[in-house]
C-alpha cells in the first residue's frame, strides 16, 4: 500500500523517487534565500538545489532541471535541518526501570510513527531527533535517531537506518534513587553508580574473552568446545568497548561526570557524550579534551537539587573551553522551538550566530555520528532544510517550511486544523489535556509511589 | 602627646575590622536607592508612545520627570545613549518565591493541603532572598503575581516586586482570592477515568464549589448584619470576594470550562479575573462579551488536545485580544520567570503584535490589577520599575543593561552570572599547575 502512494506520488509529479532507497527523496530549487550553512558561512540572495534527496548545488542563479518544483524563498532564510539529540518524541515507553543495566532494550522496537508530536517537531524545523530510553538506569537502553518523515505509518521509515547506534547512561539522583532506594539494591550513592560501571564493562571483558576463547578454539581439529551463553546485555557493553556505540549519558553534577570521564578512559572508551551536563561547565576543559562534548539545556535549572547550582551561560562556558556543545529538548514542547532555545546562548554569553546555530545542527550531527551526512547546508549531504521567514535566531521568527531527504513534510500555508494520522475509535469525546507544570504535579502527587518505582515509565517527567 | 594617642587608638580601630575580617575578598553591590537620570534614550512608554532622545529622572521611588531638557542637578547620570527604556514586565501568574527546588518537598510551599483554603497568604510565604529572584528580575522582569496552587480554593495570590529583605516590603499593593474552576477535562494522558466519571465528578465539584460559595456569602451577611461569628478563617477569606474587597482569580483552561464559568460569574457581583484560559481561542467571543480580563499562559506550551493545530498555544493571547478581550500573560513559572519576554514574544509573532504583546506584559495586568496609576508604563509619577536595554528586551540576543525597582538600582548579579564569571576561565585549567 504504502509502495502505491508513492508510485502515485510520482505520478503526480510530487518529486519522489523510489528507486534509489525505501525511504522518499525528493528535489526541489529554493530560491532566492539568506542561506546559513552554518559551516560555510552565510550567503544572501542565494539558491539551493536539492536533488533526489541530496544537496547537489549551493550558489546564485541556478536554475531547476525540468520537472523539479521552485520555489520562491526571497526575503527568507535556509538553514540546515533542526536536530535534537534529547527527545522521548515518538516513543511508547521511555524506561525498562527493571535493572541498574538493561543495555540489551532498544527504543527502535518502540517507535510510534503515528504521533502528533513528530509533526509539531516539523512544524518547528526539526528533521532529526534522538529518541532516547529514560533515566532510570545507570546503564539504559539503545536509543533510535529519527528522521521526521512524517505520514508513514511504518516505525523503519521513521528511523535513520544509516545512524550509528546509541546508548543511554544515567548518573545521578535518577538511577540512585529508583534503584537504591526503590528497591534496595546498588546504586544508592554516586559511588554505586561507579561501581555498577565498572562492574558492568569488566564483566563485558570476560564475557569477550569467553567468546574469543571459544572462536578460536572451535576452528580446531577435534574441538570440543561448547559456547559461552549469549546475552544481548554484554554483548552490547562489549560493542561499547570496541567502539561500536556512542554512549549518551544523563548527567548534571560535575563530579559524577569527571567519574564518568575517567572510567571511559580507563577502559579506553573515546565515543562518549554527556546529556543535560546542568555542571558541564564546571569541568568544560575535562569534556573538551576527552569526550565527544554535552547536550545541554539552554536555561533548565532548579527543577531538582542536582541542578540547582546551575548556569544559562552553561553552553557559552562548555563552548568558549572548546567542547562540542548543542542544545537540547528533551521535551515535545521545547522541541518546537529549539531555535530560540539555541538563540539564548547570545543572550547569556554572546555566542556568533555561527556558534549559536551550530548548537541545534552540525553539533548534535557529531554528537550523533551523522555530521558527514546531516547538520550542515553542504554539496552532497542529505536535504534537510527548514525555511524561516525571519532570522532563525530572532524570537519573532516563524518556520515556514521544514524538508527531510528534499521532501516537504511541513509547509505553514498547508497546515490544516486536524493533522493526526490516526483517530482513536473508541475515543469519542477527545480529551482535552492540561500540560502546565501544576497539572503535571497534580497528577504526580496520586502516584508517588509508582513514580518512585518506575521512575516516570508512563508519565510525562523524564528529565 | 595624648592626641597622638587619641589617633593612634581610632587607626587601631579602623584596621581591627580589617584584619579580623581578612578572609572576605571583594566588594558586595547591594540594590541602591538615590537620584538616577538615565540620559538621551529611546523611551518605548507603553502608553504615551516611543519618545526619541529622551531622559528620564528617578527620585525617591518614582519618575520624576520624562523629557528631554532635565537638569541632572545632584543625580547620578547614566548615559543611555543608543539604549531603550521599558517599563518593569509584570507577570500575570507564577509561583516565584514560593518554592526553591520544585523536587525537594521541603522547600515547596505553593500548594497547602486541604480543598478550601483561601486564608492561605502567598505573601507570607515569599522568600525574599529565593536565589530565583535575583535570577528573574535581571531578564527585566520587575513584578510578579505569586500564586497558590493546590484544590478548588487554594489561597490568595499576592503582587509582588522583586526586591526588597521581606514580604511586606515587596508586596505589591494587590491581593487576590485563588480558585480553580472544576474541570470537566482529564488531568492528563494518564487520567483513566470513564467519560461518565469525568462529567459526576466535574458536577459534583461545581455543587460543592456552588455550596461552600453559598456560604461565605452567609457569612458576609451574618458579619454585616452584626452576628457574632465564630471563628471561621476560610470564610473570612472568601467574604473578601463577596465584599469586592478582592477580585477573584479564577483558573479555568478547557473551552466548556470556561463557558461554565462565564455562567457561574453571570449575576454575582463580583470583581472576576479569569487565569490560564488555554482554550481561550476557542470562545474568546463568549470572554469578550462577558468583559472578563484574562490573565493567559503560558504561551510556549503544548497544545490542549492532539486534533489542535501545533499554533494554538502561541496563538491563543492574539486571537482572544482581537476579539476585545482584556489579555494579560502568564508564564505559570517559578524558577523560568525569567523567561516571560519570550512568552510575550511568541504571541507577538503568532498574531497578537509586539505593540498589544507588550501591553500584555506591561498596563494590561496593571490595569486588571487596578494599579495603573503605578505601574506598567513610563510616565511621571509612577513607580520607578524601570529596564535599560541594548534593543527590544523581547529579542533574544539584547542584553539588559540596567534595572530599577522601586527606584532601586539592581545589580546585575546572580548565582548564574557569578558562575560564568568564575567558570568561563577555570584556573587551574586542564592541568593542574
Amino acid at each position: 500500500m504504502k509502495k502505491l502512494t508513492y508510485i502515485l506520488a510520482a505520478f503526480l509529479g510530487l518529486g519522489m523517487n523510489i528507486t534509489s532507497a525505501q525511504t522518499p527523496k525528493g528535489s526541489v530549487l529554493i530560491k532566492n534565500a539568506t542561506v546559513l550553512t552554518v559551516t560555510k558561512g552565510s550567503y544572501e540572495n542565494t539558491d539551493v538545489l536539492v536533488q533526489d534527496g541530496i544537496i547537489k548545488q549551493v550558489g546564485k542563479n541556478l536554475s531547476a532541471p525540468s520537472g523539479v518544483q521552485t520555489i520562491d524563498a526571497t526575503g527568507k532564510y535556509v538553514m540546515p535541518g533542526i536536530i535534537d539529540a534529547h527527545s522521548h518524541v515518538a516513543l511508547d515507553v521511555v524506561n525498562e526501570g527493571s535493572a541498574p543495566i538493561t543495555s540489551e532494550v532498544r527504543m527502535k522496537d518502540m517507535v510510534n510513527p503515528y504521533e502528533i508530536g513528530i509533526y509539531r517537531a516539523l512544524a518547528g524545523g526539526v528533521t532529526v531527533s534522538h529518541a532516547m530510553h529514560g533515566s532510570a538506569n545507570v546503564i539504559g537502553g539503545q536509543n533510535a535517531t529519527l528522521k521526521h518523515r512524517w505520514g508513514s505509518t511504518d516505525p523503519a521509515d521513521i528511523i535513520m537506518q544509516d545512524a550509528p547506534r546509541t546508548i543511554k547512561f544515567a548518573l545521578g539522583e535518577n538511577p540512585t534513587r529508583v534503584h537504591g532506594r526503590g528497591n534496595g539494591i546498588q546504586p544508592r550513592t554516586r559511588m554505586g553508580v561507579e561501581a555498577v560501571i565498572r562492574n558492568g564493562f569488566n564483566e563485558a571483558i570476560q564475557y569477550k574473552k569467553a567468546w574469543e576463547s571459544y572462536n578460536s578454539s572451535k576452528t580446531q581439529k577435534g574441538s570440543t568446545a561448547t559456547p559461552p551463553a549469549y546475552s544481548e546485555r554484554l554483548q552490547t557493553l562489549a560493542d561499547i568497548l570496541d567502539g561500536k556505540i556512542i554512549i549518551h549519558c544523563h548527567s548534571y553534577r560535575a563530579d559524577e561526570i569527571y567519574m564518568l570521564i575517567n572510567v571511559a578512559r580507563d577502559f579506553g572508551i573515546k565515543k562518549l557524550v554527556f546529556q543535560h551536563t546542568n555542571e558541564g561547565f564546571k569541568v568544560a576543559p575535562e569534556i573538551a579534551e576527552y569526550t565527544m562534548g554535552a547536550s545541554v539545556f539552554a536555561d533548565w535549572w532548579a527543577y531538582k537539587f542536582e541542578v540547582y547550582y546551575s548556569t544559562a551561560f552553561n553552553a557559552a562556558i562548555l563552548q568558549r573551553n572548546g567542547a562540542i556543545t548543542s542544545i537540547n529538548s528533551d521535551s515535545a514542547e521545547l522541541i518546537r522551538h529549539l531555535y530560540h532555545e539555541a538563540a539564548k546562548t547570545q543572550r547569556y554569553g554572546g555566542l556568533t550566530d555561527d556558534e549559536a546555530l551550530a548548537m541545534i545542527t552540525i553539533n548534535p550531527a557529531k554528537q550523533l555520528g551523522i555530521d558527514d551526512k546531516v547538520g550542515s547546508i553542504e554539496v552532497g549531504k542529505q536535504a534537510d532544510l527548514v525555511i524561516f521567514d525571519h532570522h532563525p535566531l530572532s524570537v519573532y521568527t516563524v518556520p515556514q517550511m521544514t524538508f527531510v531527504d528534499g521532501v516537504k513534510y511541513f509547509d505553514i500555508k498547508e497546515d490544516q486544523d486536524d493533522q493526526r494520522q490516526f483517530v482513536s475509535a473508541t475515543e469519542m469525546v477527545e480529551p482535552v489535556y492540561l500540560f502546565s507544570k501544576v497539572n503535571e504535579h497534580k497528577c504526580m502527587q496520586d502516584m508517588d509511589s509508582f513514580f518512585e518505582a518506575f521512575e516516570g515509565a508512563f508519565l510525562e517527567e523524564k528529565h | 602627646m595624648k592626641r597622638i594617642l587619641k589617633t593612634f587608638c581610632v587607626a587601631l580601630l579602623a584596621a581591627l575590622p580589617l584584619t579580623t575580617m581578612a578572609q572576605i575578598d571583594g566588594e558586595f553591590v547591594k540594590p541602591r536607592s538615590g537620584k538616577f537620570l538615565l540620559q538621551n534614550a529611546t523611551v518605548v512608554t507603553i502608553t504615551k508612545g516611543t519618545l526619541n532622545n529622551t531622559s528620564v529622572l528617578v527620585e525617591n521611588g518614582k519618575i520624576a520627570q520624562v523629557g528631554t531638557n532635565i537638569s541632572a542637578g545632584d543625580a547620578e547620570v547614566i548615559d543611555c545613549t543608543g539604549m531603550f527604556i521599558y517599563p518593569g514586565m509584570i507577570d500575570g501568574g507564577t509561583r516565584l518565591g514560593m518554592v526553591e527546588v520544585s523536587s525537594v518537598a521541603e522547600t515547596v510551599d505553593y500548594a497547602e493541603i486541604g480543598n478550601v483554603t483561601p486564608n492561605m497568604q502567598a505573601l507570607t510565604t515569599i522568600n525574599p532572598n529565593s536565589e530565583a529572584i535575583g535570577v528573574t528580575r535581571v531578564s527585566g522582569v520587575t513584578t510578579v503575581l505569586a500564586v497558590p496552587t493546590g484544590g478548588l480554593f487554594p489561597g490568595t495570590a499576592a503582587l509582588i516586586n522583586l526586591n526588597g529583605y521581606t514580604p511586606d516590603q515587596m508586596f505589591g499593593g494587590f491581593k487576590a482570592v485563588v480558585m480553580n474552576f472544576p474541570s470537566s477535562g482529564r488531568r492528563g494522558r494518564f487520567d483513566r477515568r470513564s467519560d461518565e466519571d469525568v462529567k459526576k465528578d466535574a458536577e459534583k465539584a461545581l455543587k460543592d464549589a456552588n455550596d461552600i460559595w453559598d456560604n461565605a456569602k452567609s457569612y458576609l451577611d451574618l458579619k454585616n448584619s452584626g452576628a457574632e461569628l465564630q471563628y471561621y478563617p476560610e470564610m473570612e477569606a472568601l467574604s473578601k470576594v463577596h465584599a469586592k474587597e478582592m477580585p477573584l482569580l479564577i483558573e479555568v483552561n478547557a473551552a466548556s470550562d470556561i463557558q461554565n464559568a462565564i455562567k457561574w460569574v453571570e449575576g454575582k457581583d463580583i470583581k472576576v479575573i479569569f487565569t490560564g484560559v488555554a482554550e481561550g481561542w476557542r470562545v474568546a467571543g463568549e470572554l469578550a462579551k462577558a468583559k472578563i480580563p484574562v490573565i493567559t499562559g503560558p504561551v510556549q506550551e503544548l497544545p490542549t488536545r492532539q486534533s489542535d493545530r501545533y499554533d494554538a498555544p502561541y496563538a491563543n493571547a492574539g486571537k482572544m485580544a482581537k476579539a476585545g478581550v482584556k489579555v494579560a500573560i502568564k508564564t505559570d513559572e517559578e524558577e523560568n520567570v525569567r523567561n516571560l519576554p519570550f512568552h510575550a514574544a511568541f504571541a507577538a509573532a503568532y498574531g497578537m503584535g509586539k505593540e498589544e504583546a507588550w501591553k500584555a506584559v506591561t498596563i494590561n495586568p496593571a490595569e486588571i490589577f487596578g494599579i495603573q496609576d503605578q505601574y506598567g508604563s513610563v510616565e511621571a509619577g509612577k513607580r520607578a520599575n524601570l529596564i535599560v536595554a541594548t534593543g527590544d528586551p523581547f529579542e533574544t540576543r539584547s542584553q539588559i543593561m540596567h534595572v530599577f525597582i522601586d527606584g532601586y538600582r539592581i545589580p546585575l548579579s546572580n548565582r548564574h552570572i557569578r558562575l560564568y564569571q568564575e567558570f568561563l576561565e577555570r584556573s587551574p585549567g586542564l592541568k593542574a599547575n
